[in-house]
């Protein structure tokens, strides 16, 4: 129990500090893709400018419109936030160690990913806006469409390694293979599956229809001011950093690796995923809200049912055990 | 925490569902006081599953799940129709629904 | 001692949500009320040992149900005046009246002896039947024992119940969309 407890405080600040370290590392990195410097003078090469960052917004005045929602306006921005953090609870860290274990544990992940689109929703509607309620609109739609795709591509290494539980799953690749690379079939395509699902759910370019700069002003976010914008912007990237670490965890074999396996192995596969997520949002365009749809629902999720059909054939080769 | 607790929840929570399917004419609202209703209901299979031992409780609580969530789809498309006639969603209007 | 403090919040939270889902007029405060509310009921699911439930609930519910609730609310439109003035009717006195008194009723029966003798039939009769359904190594409410009851031995109402779902689909886009 206190071990629970105090490892889920370690989570905690280790999955928030990541996103500091991420905001910097992703500042840096669009800066030299467009052949800028970014960040340099906050620290030693401006590695405290997510600090600043959060001074700047702690500073400013918090405003509520006229017409809002003011409990629920309020609420939202929070909850975002625990929402997001909720689903690092089950990311195995080392061999046989998580905060909390369970048999159910991708149902889990899953659900508290789809569960934070709950608070989006609720900030969009409480901000009395047009752009912010046309921006949840579309968040919403966007996640339970991509919510398809994204359990059809869990449910193949759910099924090639017989178990729901993270812990499990990472093992049977600890042992066998990485369902990213083997079986190639099944494997890789429900990885990409999973990923494009998994930018879409957070909504990430090229799927970010839900806060399109040109058209919505900025989305949910409009009419946030201060800490509270400062929340839900943290939400995003913490939502992308976890939604990184299980992909890893699923499909890359989490804490399994060369020489020692462990939470450093997580780490680093992590952070490979968070650089090729932000490598495709400085690259790619964004798509048409209609675009999204049918790519969702006539593409990738025929798509995923012929993988979790390929994935039951393979298991019943028996080749993999 | 005992079976009579859980079974106290459940007709607490039905009770509520009840009085707002009693008292509401928005048939938004009905329907919602219908989910609550069915899962109230649900606690009781979980609770009766858990203490009596057999698992056979949960598995009804996933039918049950699957039945509060078509019957969502179907009433809500119906609560469209009423509204696309009607310029209204209280059910009183529904009796026009027999012609 | 843990779990019984957990079960009185979690309960504490499911008839307050309920009551909110019920007693707000603004639809959408219902709907998002609903998802509170089962939420807290996703946790009473978790201390009854139906973790598999629990998060079935959750998904199901904040992911599917409030969508379609919050989509047909934004469909419609529907303004604080269309809902209607709040009527305060003899009748909601005597509804309120009769749900107290059915609660009462049922706490006054619920919180006796009541199924002390079913529980205590059950234990020994009903046990020994399905221990011969259950695997061996799957514990109770565990995925593997869920999956079990599910895929074996109720094979036919789970295939029904996908039937179900189809015709619900259906029915609902020939209900909702009118012109075919």
């Amino acid at each position: 129990m206190i071990f629970a407890a105090s490892l889920a405080a370690a989570v905690v600040i280790v999955v928030l500090s990541a996103t500091a370290l991420a905001l910097w590392y992703e500042r840096k990195l669009a800066a030299r893709m467009q052949t800028r410097i970014g960040p340099q003078f906050v620290g030693p090469i401006g590695l405290f400018q997510p600090v600043a960052d959060l001074l700047k917004l702690v500073q400013k005045e918090e405003i509520v419109p006229m017409g809002a929602d003011r409990v629920l306006f309020a609420l939202a921005p929070p909850l975002t936030v625990i929402f997001a953090l909720a689903a690092a609870a089950f990311v195995p860290l080392w061999p046989g160690v998580a905060v909390v274990r369970s048999d159910v544990g991708v149902l889990l992940v899953i659900g508290f990913g789809g569960l934070a689109m709950v608070p989006v929703w609720m900030a969009g509607w409480a901000s009395f806006n047009k752009y912010a309620l046309l921006g949840a609109m579309r968040a919403v739609a966007q996640s339970i469409s991509y919510g398809v795709p994204l359990v059809l591509a869990a449910m193949v290494p759910v099924i090639l390694a017989g178990t729901m539980d993270l812990d499990g799953i990472t093992q049977f690749q600890a042992t066998h293979h990485w369902f990213g690379l083997w079986p190639i079939i099944p494997g890789l395509p429900a990885f990409i599956l999973f990923l494009l699902a998994m930018l879409a759910e957070s909504n990430r370019i090229p799927f970010d229809i839900p806060e399109a700069e040109s058209e919505l002003v900025a989305g949910v976010t409009t009419e946030y001011t201060g800490m509270q914008f400062g929340f839900v912007y943290l939400a995003e990237y913490v939502h992308t950093v976890v939604g990184a670490a299980i992909g890893s965890v699923m499909f890359l074999g989490g804490w399994d690796g060369p020489f020692a396996p462990g939470l450093h192995w997580l780490l680093l596969k992590t952070l490979c995923l968070f650089t090729f997520i932000y490598w495709i949002r400085w690259t790619l365009v964004r798509l048409r809200a209609d675009q999204l749809m049918t790519l969702c629902w006539k593409w990738l999720v025929p798509a995923g049912l012929g993988l979790v059909f390929l994935s039951a054939a393979w298991n019943q080769t028996g080749w993999s055990r | 925490m005992n079976l009579q607790a859980c079974l106290l929840l459940s007709s607490g929570l039905f009770c509520v569902g009840l009085y707002g399917l009693l008292t509401r004419r928005n048939a938004i609202g009905i329907l919602l006081s219908i989910e609550v209703m069915a899962n109230a209901a649900n606690l009781n299979f979980v609770a009766f599953s858990r203490y009596s031992g057999a698992g056979y409780g949960q598995v009804f609580a996933l039918f049950v799940l699957a039945l509060t969530v078509a019957e969502v789809a179907v009433g809500l498309a119906l609560v469209m129709a009423l509204f696309r006639s009607h310029r209204d969603a209280l059910v009183e209007l529904a009796s026009a629904f027999r012609h | 001692m843990a779990e019984t403090i957990l079960f009185y919040i979690f309960a504490i939270g499911v008839l307050f949500a309920g009551a909110q889902v019920v007693l707000r007029r603004n639809p959408v405060h219902g709907a998002l009320s609903l998802v509170a509310c089962f939420f807290f009921l996703a946790g009473t699911y978790v201390l009854l040992a139906a973790h598999l439930i629990a998060i079935l609930q959750i998904m199901v519910y904040a992911g599917a149900v409030m969508v379609l609730f919050v989509f047909v609310i934004m469909l419609l439109n529907l303004k604080d005046e269309e809902l209607g003035t709040p009527r305060r009717t003899i009748w909601k006195g005597i509804g309120l009246v009769s749900v107290v008194g059915a609660t009462g009723a049922v706490a006054w029966r619920g919180l006796g002896s009541a199924y002390d003798s079913v529980l205590a039939h059950g234990a020994a009769t009903q046990l020994t039947d399905m221990a011969k359904h259950t695997l061996p190594g799957a514990p109770f409410g565990s995925l593997k024992a869920v999956a079990h009851a599910v895929y074996l031995n109720s094979v036919l109402p789970f295939e029904l119940t996908s039937l179900l779902l189809l015709v619900a689909v259906v029915g609902a886009v020939v209900v909702a969309k009118g012109k075919i």
